[in-house]
């Protein structure tokens, strides 16, 4: 089975947010929510790059961890997902996430934040795939479909990668074997406790 | 032979593969990633307590922020260190009071009932005590449950009952702790005069407040050291719940290490607030005769008022013949 991650190579990316847009049209995210966002480090200065990042599928996922209900669970292809009935909206999991990446669809007066949205890696919840529940509720799942997450497959500079950890990661080596320089596998060392090294 | 070859192929590979940054920053002269951003360094310029942030173009300010590495302390502690905590302080207390009753009993009444009884807490006494005392009790079993149900009783509800009652007690401590603070605020002004330390509480700890000892009763006032102390720790353990559970309440008041560590002051300070409330009630029930009529119906018997608060029943007794004495002026 494969293990699936994403890796954005900084020094490709050009902060066009076309991978915000398309996660948000193909999984119609709610305002105020946005499974994918780009930030740029060190804006208008030397050195300055571009990271787009989200659910990075983590290995021994920190919210699973914390999650007072048990609502997560990881794919056979080590994707994190979780389950929208069992969230109860506690915020613990935003707590713990290295990146950012649980958003609540209400600002939250008293606590109440509604049900967790995260990244799918494009590949839906628990409900039955390709379901019309499973739609309103996570979004597309491309995955079943065979397809690999709409962020990646959108990417004009082909920066951000997502497939097999090794698939990529040797893509990314190359990568900066042949240009001489990269900036590193943002987050892999946070969310798998190794990176790629050139 | 072949292998010599292939070794040769090998070693030749490698050293063109090797050579190929510094080939490319020879053509170019150039290498972009010279002063680019590296996420190690900024990681390490960090020394782990904030976040690495940049600029982001989406309404959401708080997105922000990149990567923020000490969400792993924060679930360390989650999951590490506040059963640890949790179970010493809830654990540890209820063998203590075990320990206790095994030792000393239930302290008695020495004299035994009177059967007169004096008026000890008013209504209006009563009702903040149990206003305080029963959203306590679901403020702080809503509590455990968030932080320790997963490891205690999920495995015996399964997840969909446990999710459904977990969020049922989300509700109901969000909303019970409102009526939680007012009674802490009714206390305060209702007690507070009481509960101002003194000479006589420096004798009474002396003695152990006769707790130890049979048939020993230090002098005390309307509350004793002992209640002294349960009553400032409910007031300034209260005043530090409720600030942290505010900003918890209204998550956009702060930032995400703020609440982190609001939810760390929080869980920390909830299991040794429980531990403390245990003794409480221990020794207003079961632990000493008596003790409950004081919140129960608000009148005590008369010889349990005289051994425990010798000089608060003087001063009733005092207050009640002095207003005989000026309601009897004007029929003489």
């Amino acid at each position: 089975m494969a293990r699936m991650k994403f890796l954005c190579d900084a020094d490709r990316c050009i902060e066009c947010n076309a991978c915000v847009t398309a996660c948000k049209n193909e999984h119609e995210v709610p305002w105020g929510i946005n499974r994918r966002r780009v930030v740029t480090i060190n804006d208008g200065k030397p050195g300055e790059r571009s990271v787009s990042m989200a659910c990075m599928h983590c290995t021994d996922a920190p919210c699973a961890a914390v999650c007072p209900v048990s609502c997560f669970y990881t794919t056979v292809d080590k994707v994190v997902l979780h389950s929208k009935d069992l969230c109860i909206g506690c915020g613990y999991c935003f707590y713990a996430c290295p990146f950012g990446a649980p958003q609540y669809p209400k600002v939250g007066n008293f606590g109440s934040r509604g049900k967790m949205d995260k990244c799918t890696y494009c590949a839906g919840g628990p409900e039955a795939d390709f379901s019309t529940v499973e739609y309103e509720k996570y979004g597309r799942n491309r995955l079943a479909e065979g397809k690999l997450p709409l962020c990646a497959e959108m990417c004009s500079t082909k920066s951000l990668l997502a497939g097999d950890g090794d698939i990529i990661a040797s893509i990314y080596k190359e990568r900066v074997m042949k240009r001489g320089y990269g900036s590193g596998a943002w987050g892999w060392k946070t969310a798998y406790k190794e990176t790629v090294n050139v | 032979m072949n292998a010599w070859v292939k070794s040769l192929v090998a070693a030749a590979a490698f050293a063109v593969v090797a050579s190929m940054p510094a080939q490319a920053q020879n053509y170019n002269n150039f290498n972009p990633t010279k002063e680019s951003v590296k996420e190690e360094q900024l990681l390490n310029a960090l020394k782990g307590d904030a976040h690495v942030a940049g600029r982001i173009s989406i309404p959401d300010q708080k997105a922000a922020n990149l990567i923020q590495p000490q969400g792993q302390q924060w679930r360390a502690f989650h999951e590490q260190r506040l059963p640890l905590i949790g179970g010493a302080a809830i654990l540890g207390m209820l063998v203590a009071l075990i320990l206790f009753y095994l030792v000393r009993g239930r302290i008695r009444i020495e004299n035994g009932f009177s059967g007169i009884t004096i008026t000890r807490f008013a209504t209006l006494d009563r009702f903040a005590h149990w206003l305080t005392a029963g959203c306590f009790i679901v403020l702080a079993l809503s509590g455990l449950n968030l932080s320790f149900g997963r490891m205690l009783i999920l495995p015996y509800f399964g997840p969909e009952s446990f999710a459904t009652l977990t969020a049922w007690g989300k509700l109901a401590h969000n909303y019970l702790a409102f009526p939680f603070m007012l009674g802490l605020a009714l206390m305060f002004v209702l007690w507070v005069k009481d509960n101002i330390p003194n000479h006589i509480d420096l004798e009474w700890m002396k003695q152990g407040g006769g707790l130890f000892s049979k048939g020993h009763h230090p002098p005390a006032k309307r509350f004793n050291a002992g209640q002294k102390v349960v009553f400032w720790i409910v007031m300034c353990g209260g005043i530090v719940m409720s600030l942290s559970g505010w900003f918890l309440l209204f998550p956009y008041l702060a930032g995400i290490a703020d609440l982190q560590l609001y939810t760390t002051i929080h869980a920390v300070l909830a299991v040794a607030f429980v531990a403390a409330m245990l003794a409480h009630a221990y020794i207003g029930s079961v632990g000493m005769e008596g003790a409950f009529d004081a919140m129960g119906n608000g009148e005590v018997d008369i010889n349990w008022a005289r051994e425990h608060h010798s000089l608060w029943v003087e001063e009733e007794q005092a207050k009640a013949r002095a207003s005989a004495g000026s309601k009897a002026v004007p029929a003489e």
